[in-house]
This record gives C-alpha cells, structure tokens and sequence, in this order.
C-alpha cells in the first residue's frame, strides 16, 4: 500500500457563475508504488485539476482518492509539486528557494541545507546557489523548482507540463535530466511515484511506464498505454520504432475520438 | 571609463537643459528689465534664500516635521489598513466603502475642519498630508498583498502551512514593491497636504512664508521659500526611492 495512489470513480464539477463546469468524470486508476505515469490530453481536460485533487488541494464532487490506502480529504504533505511556471520567490535566493518547503512545514531549514545543496549538485547548479531567480534561465528556473519540490523526499511528485514553457532542446535535456533523478534519487522512501501531466506525445512516451490519455471535457480515461521501452532510457530511445509505434498509437487514441464522434455524428445525419 | 562617470554622463542633458533655462531667465529679467514683484530673477531668488532678512532654518523646520509627520501617519496607517484588507474578506467588505468615500472627497477641502478640531499647530497639517497620501498605500499594500500565483500558494497549502507564516515568507516580501511605489506617490501628497494647510491658517512653515511674502510684494522670497519646498520634497523622494532599492532590489526592473 505503500505510496500508492487509488483513483475510484473520481468525480469533480466546478461551480461557476456561468453554471456547474464537469471537469472530471469517472476517473479510475491504481498507480503502484515507484511508477511513472504520464498524462495527455486536450487543453481543458481537467489534467491540472486531476492533479490537485489527489493532492487534496481541491475537494473532489464524486468518487474517491486513496494515497497510501488512506482518503485523501485534505492537503497531504507527501507530495512534491512542480508547475509549468517555476513560481520562484524572486527576493530568495536559489538556495532559500529550495529550503521554502521546510519552513512552509515547520521544520528546522538549517538541517535541510545540506540537502538542498546536494540536490542542486544532481541537476549542475552547484554554482549558483547564492544567485537570484532572475540570475537563471528559465531551464535553470525549473531545475531549482524540481530541487525545491523533491527537498522533504516526498513519495509522490506531481509534475503539471513542467516542461512546457521551455524551448524542444532544453525540454529533451530536462526530460533526461528528471528520469536520472528519479534513477538515483531514491532517498529513504524507495523511488517515487510520478504523475507527469504533458502536452507532447513524444515526452510522455520517452518518460512514462503507462501513459493516460484523457478525452475532451468532461475529462474521462480514454486509454491507458503501457510503455514497454527498455530503461535507461536514452537519447537513442526516441529513435527506436517501438516509440513511434507507442506515439502513433496514443495520437490516434486522441484524434481517432473526435474523428471517431464525427464519423458517428455524420452516420447519423445520413 | 568607470560605470559611476557614465551613470554622471546619462545626466548631462538635463544639467544643460537646466544652466541654459536659468541663463535665459537671468537674462530675460534683467535684459527687459521685469519688476522684481513680478518676476525675480534667478540671483535674487538665491539670495534671499539664504538671506536673514526670516529665520528660514525655523521655517524649513516646522514644515519639514509636518511633511515627515503626514508621511509616516500615512505610510503606517495605509500598511495597516492595506494588511487588515488583504487578511480578513469581512474587514475588506466592512472598510472599502468608506475608503473609497474618503478617497473621492477633496481633501483639501477638510482642512479648515482640522484647523477647527485641532487648532494651530503642526499637527492638523500633518494630519491633512496624510490624509491625501494614504489611500494610494492601502490599495498597494493590499494588492501586493493579494496578488500571488496561485500554485505559489498551492505550495503552502501542500504543507498546511499557517496563514501568518504564508504571510510573513510570500505575501509581505511580495508586497513589497507594491508598497514602495505607492510610498514615492505618498511623498508628494505629504508636502501637497503640509503647504495646504499653512495655506489655510498658520504662524510659521514655508507655506506661511508664501502666504506673507504675498501681501508685502516681497515675491523674491516667496520663490525662495518654493525652493526649499521642492529640497524638501526631493529629499523625502530620494530617502524612499533609496530605501525601495535596499529592500527590495529586485523590483528595480520590473519598475523602471
Ligand atoms: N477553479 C476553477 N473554477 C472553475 N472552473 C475551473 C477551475 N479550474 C479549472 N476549471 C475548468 O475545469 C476544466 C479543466 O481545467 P484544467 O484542470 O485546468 O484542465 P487542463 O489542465 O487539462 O488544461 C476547464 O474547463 C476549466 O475551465
Ligand atoms: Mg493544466
């Protein structure tokens, strides 16, 4: 049961001014402890809100979250989150950027900074823990806001299209930069779960054990994709026919179902 | 070439800009020989600024310390109202209409009021000063406050972490700069209020230096008197533009 995450018949419906947005609909997952998951699916999916409901950060309407076979009624502090902006403290250091956690949780900073430094150290900014945020590059940026998210050795890391402001290259760097870091950082609690949620098909596959392809509003499961690509994963990997047959596939899993509802629809009409 | 001469350089056009305009005004006002009740010229000017015809050091004194004073009120009442806003949505619901009531009212008009509460004295015109520059704080104070990510403040939650320490680490730095621009604007609503209210009804102060110098013609020394205001006004200007780049540096772009 351990760092495991059970999604059953997840429900969410916002209250908006404009009347009750379905942002989720019947969600189901078991994710297993150490997994790698990847998310797709289209802008306003409810991938983002996916997200913050097993973080407990939004009440869920319907259905139930299980982390650690424990429901999830509210904030856990077990997860790591990473944003698609870094969201840095722009007075902080790098360095204070990356200890916020412990302060947020009311733990001693002072016995965290050997940490922090360390996980600054796995992603080659060593020598900027003194420099402001504005001092970094946006790659750099997101970098320390990985270090931040993994300083309290979280079991689950959640990761909203992290990746998705940064130019193609810096992203393939991030994306072997992250998978090294989920290799060797394992810290006390074992390899962590992640739910990576992304924009790009190729990402997903070169990152994920399963991809989840979600469909439009309300978000449903579509599919869900195991990736049977070897690991390490390399620079290579993405040239293999296997990761072009996985992103065919997914890609077809979510154009195939708006042409799939067209076809239906035009059935229909004739 | 040091950065410091070519920061000295950047200010050469307005230096020439501003020896050429007291030239032309000095000669002007002797070469068409104007009356010195309507125009003074620029010598003039300087010298009953530092003549001892009035205690000038006196006056400079009593308007400074209302100027001082109407900023300080102003400055820690706008932050405190600014804070109890942001903090509480039933104080903000409680205290923005009337803030914005006293906001739309001429405050100029309140003076003779003051006088008549509080009498002569420095203290109404404190009291004016502030008035006119404190809303501008609130608001900033209460929107820097207010204006964070909200995955920056997803973060907190994660770690169910108390309100006054997400206020103390995120939300007060990042109000900083909100709070310093409107102090620049504060500062110059503390000499406005300041001169107004000696305007009205005083003994002493710049402003009744003006006022004086009016009725006897003596117009030399009320463009002396105007001077010392603006040294004054700038002094307090550059006393918060320097303290804005102490605190919080890194606004410095962002604001220009
Ligand atoms: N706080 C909110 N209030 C109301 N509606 C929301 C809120 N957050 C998201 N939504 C709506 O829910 C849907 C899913 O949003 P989101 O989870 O952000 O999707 P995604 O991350 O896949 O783009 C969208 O239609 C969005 O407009
Ligand atoms: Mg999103």
């Amino acid at each position: 049961m351990k760092n495991t995450i059970e999604l059953d018949r997840v429900g969410m419906v916002y209250e908006t001014a404009s009347g009750p947005v379905e942002a989720l609909r019947n969600i189901s997952l078991a994710v297993g402890e150490g997994e790698f998951i990847s998310i797709v699916g289209p802008s306003g999916c409810g991938k983002s809100t996916l997200l913050r409901v097993i973080a407990g950060l939004r009440p869920m309407t319907s259905g139930t979250v299980l982390v650690d076979g424990t429901s999830v009624t509210r904030p856990i502090p077990k997860v790591g989150m990473v944003f698609q902006a870094a969201v840095l403290l722009k007075w902080r250091s790098v360095l204070d950027n990356v200890l916020l956690p412990a302060e947020l949780a009311g733990l001693n900073p002072h016995k965290f900074r050997e940490r922090a430094i360390e996980l600054l150290h796995l992603v080659g900014l060593e020598g900027f823990t003194g420099k402001k945020p504005n001092e970094l590059s946006g790659g750099m940026q997101q970098r320390v806001a990985l270090c931040r998210a993994l300083l309290l050795d979280p079991p689950l890391l959640l990761m909203d299209e992290p990746f998705g402001a940064l130019d193609a290259m810096t992203r393939d760097d991030m994306n072997l930069e992250l998978l090294r870091v989920w290799g060797q950082e394992t810290g006390g609690t074992g390899r962590k779960t992640i739910l990576f949620v992304t924009h790009s098909i190729p990402e997903a596959v070169f990152l994920a054990d399963r991809v989840v392809v979600m469909s439009a509003r309300p978000g449903e499961i579509a599919d869900v994709v195991n990736i049977e690509l070897d690991r390490p994963r390399t620079v290579e990997t993405r040239a293999t026919a296997d990761f072009g047959h996985y992103s065919l596939q997914i890609y077809e899993t979510l154009t195939g179902q708006m042409t799939g509802d067209n076809s239906r629809s035009a059935q229909t009409l004739s | 070439m040091t950065k410091a001469f070519d920061k000295a350089l950047d200010w050469l056009p307005a230096l020439g800009l501003f020896v050429a305009l007291v030239v032309m005004w000095q000669l002007a006002v002797t070469q068409f020989g104007v009356r010195e009740y309507l125009l003074p010229s620029p010598a003039s000017v300087v010298g009953s600024m530092f003549s001892s015809e009035i205690n000038w050091i006196g006056h400079i004194l009593v308007t400074g310390w209302a100027i001082l004073g109407a900023f300080l009120i102003a400055a820690v009442g706008g932050i405190l109202l600014g804070t109890i806003i942001a903090w509480s949505p039933v104080m903000s619901r409680a205290l923005m209409p009337f803030l914005v009531f006293v906001n739309v009212l001429p405050k100029v008009a309140v003076a003779p009021l003051f006088l008549l509460w509080l009498g002569y004295g420095i203290l109404p015109n404190m009291l004016i000063g502030a008035l006119i520059g404190f809303f501008p704080v609130v608001i900033n104070t209460a929107v820097g406050l207010l204006q964070i990510d909200e995955d920056m403040l997803d973060l907190g939650r994660v770690f169910n972490a108390p309100k006054w320490k997400v206020f103390a680490k995120i939300r007060i730095p990042n109000a900083y700069p909100y709070i310093l621009s409107a102090l620049k604007i504060t500062a110059t609503a503390a000499v406005v209020g300041a001169i107004v209210g000696e305007f009205v009804a005083s003994q002493a102060g710049l402003g009744y230096v003006i006022i004086t110098s009016q009725s006897s013609m003596n117009t030399p020394l009320a463009f002396g008197a105007l001077v010392w205001i603006s040294v004054l006004g700038l002094l307090l200007y550059g006393a918060v533009a320097v303290l804005s780049r102490v605190i919080a540096p890194w606004a410095e772009n962002q604001e220009g």
